[in-house]
């Protein structure tokens, strides 16, 4: 997004796609900084930091990725859902994830890679996308439950990165959120539908949620005390808010939200600490959050494999579309001459 | 050269008439054709657009990022083009 392949004055066609001035040069960075420290945008064409270019680049296509591979598990459940409505509201709701995919492609584009290095990156076990899409949807329930809880925790990640210091990952994400507040209300109507259901309905419920809620909160990333690139994506303006602090918004907002449901969160220890002010929660199992991440997840096999398929069943509709345009081309010179 | 992606489109978006086309993002597409179809697939999902306009990422022209302040900065000593320069007399100074 945002004419990351625009003609620059006096570039050379070839260099037209480069991106950002990767020269390292103290004049620059001294006004890089004085630009995060007013907070203002930095700009595809502004010069940045090489590492800066390369945490954005790292961070905005793991997260594109995550939203492809995220219309797997729900797609999963397209020709199954109960209803026409239930149907029609799930079908628009995988399109937008794959709408969210795009924007956030494009604007890592801005950043000098290509849409098929990145495409590439994920295919080949290089890239990462969210632990979370390597859980399966095994009843109609965990539908609802992504919607509430997975991209409830996805919204509380993402708001913070509507005032990120990069224009156009900042830009995308204003719109990404805007559609992401309906993903999480349809499921928690889903939910509360299959709630005044019948009993074996209610129990689906708890299952669903049984299942995902620690995943979901291994969604925010390890403690801070842990996290590999906190700090200085902090000092970039990448990241305003840490992955523990948001992890404790979350399930302060959850709580609530699960009683309204009338289920039991899976955490014993899950009590008000009036002292703090918020929730007290049980200990997450590091082990499988590690485990998923490194590709041993019930899923990711899967999950890859089927993305692989559809890039490799595609590559013909691709070639067909290019070289019709090359004929038409053609055809059009042929007329002109 | 073999041309493997398909080409970058940028996506303007008139969001109801009476108001200016506005830069929203962008699209790859094969051609013309389809870079507004998919630009209505990923940008006007919700009534967002009345009009599209796609543009070929490299057949725009953009300043130079380095040249901002040759570009920008002569306007920077001549506030009197702006209303808020002259100050009138109370009795008028709302015309």
């Amino acid at each position: 997004m945002y004419t990351q392949a625009i003609d620059l004055p006096n570039q050379q066609p070839e260099d037209a796609k480069r991106g950002p001035t990767a020269l390292e040069n103290a004049a620059y960075q001294e006004e890089f900084n004085a630009k995060l420290a007013r907070g203002d945008f930095i700009e595809a064409k502004d010069w940045m930091p090489e590492a800066y270019r390369k945490t954005l680049i790292r961070q905005i296509s793991q997260h594109a990725h995550s939203e492809i591979v995220g219309m797997l598990p729900e797609g999963n459940w397209i020709t199954r859902a109960p209803t026409l409505k239930r149907k029609s509201i799930l079908l628009a709701k995988v399109q937008d994830e794959g709408g969210h995919g795009l924007y956030l492609y494009a604007a890592a584009e801005t950043l000098g890679v290509s849409r098929d290095e990145l495409v590439e990156a994920l295919h080949a076990g290089k890239a990462k996308y969210s632990s979370i899409f390597n859980y399966p949807t095994l009843t109609w329930a965990d539908i609802g439950v992504i919607g509430w809880l997975v991209d409830g925790a996805a919204i509380m990640n993402q708001i913070p990165l509507c005032r990120c210091s990069y224009g156009p990952y900042a830009r995308a994400m204003v719109r990404v959120c805007k559609e992401e507040s309906f993903h999480q209300r349809q499921g928690f109507d889903l939910l509360l539908a299959l709630m005044r259901g019948n009993g074996a309905q209610r129990e689906m419920v708890q299952h669903a949620t049984n299942r995902w809620w620690w995943p979901v909160l291994m969604m925010f990333g390890p403690h801070d005390s842990e996290s590999q690139h906190g700090e200085q994506s902090a000092k970039w303006g990448i990241k305003r808010i840490s992955n523990d602090d948001l992890r404790q918004k979350f399930i302060d907002a959850a709580v609530p939200q699960a009683k309204v449901l009338g289920i039991t969160l899976p955490d014993p220890e899950l009590n008000w600490n009036d002292a703090r002010g918020h929730y007290d929660h049980g200990e997450i199992d590091w082990a499988e959050f590690w485990n998923v991440v490194n590709g041993n997840g019930p899923c990711n096999r899967e999950r890859l494999a089927a993305r692989v398929k559809a890039w490799e069943d595609g590559a013909w509709v691709r070639a067909a579309a290019l070289a019709y345009t090359r004929k038409q081309e053609l055809k059009t010179q042929a007329a002109a001459a | 050269m073999e041309r493997k992606e398909w080409p970058l489109w940028e996506v303007f978006i008139r969001s109801r008439n009476g108001l200016d086309h506005k830069h929203c993002g962008s699209v790859h597409a094969p051609d013309a054709g389809m870079a507004l179809q998919s630009a209505r697939d990923v940008y006007t999902r919700r009534q967002e657009g009345v009009s599209i306009w796609v543009v070929r990422a490299d057949h725009i022209h953009a300043s130079d990022p380095d040249a901002k302040p040759e570009m920008f900065d002569p306007a920077d000593d001549k506030i009197y083009r702006h209303p808020t320069f002259y100050k009138l007399p109370d009795e008028v100074d709302h015309m």
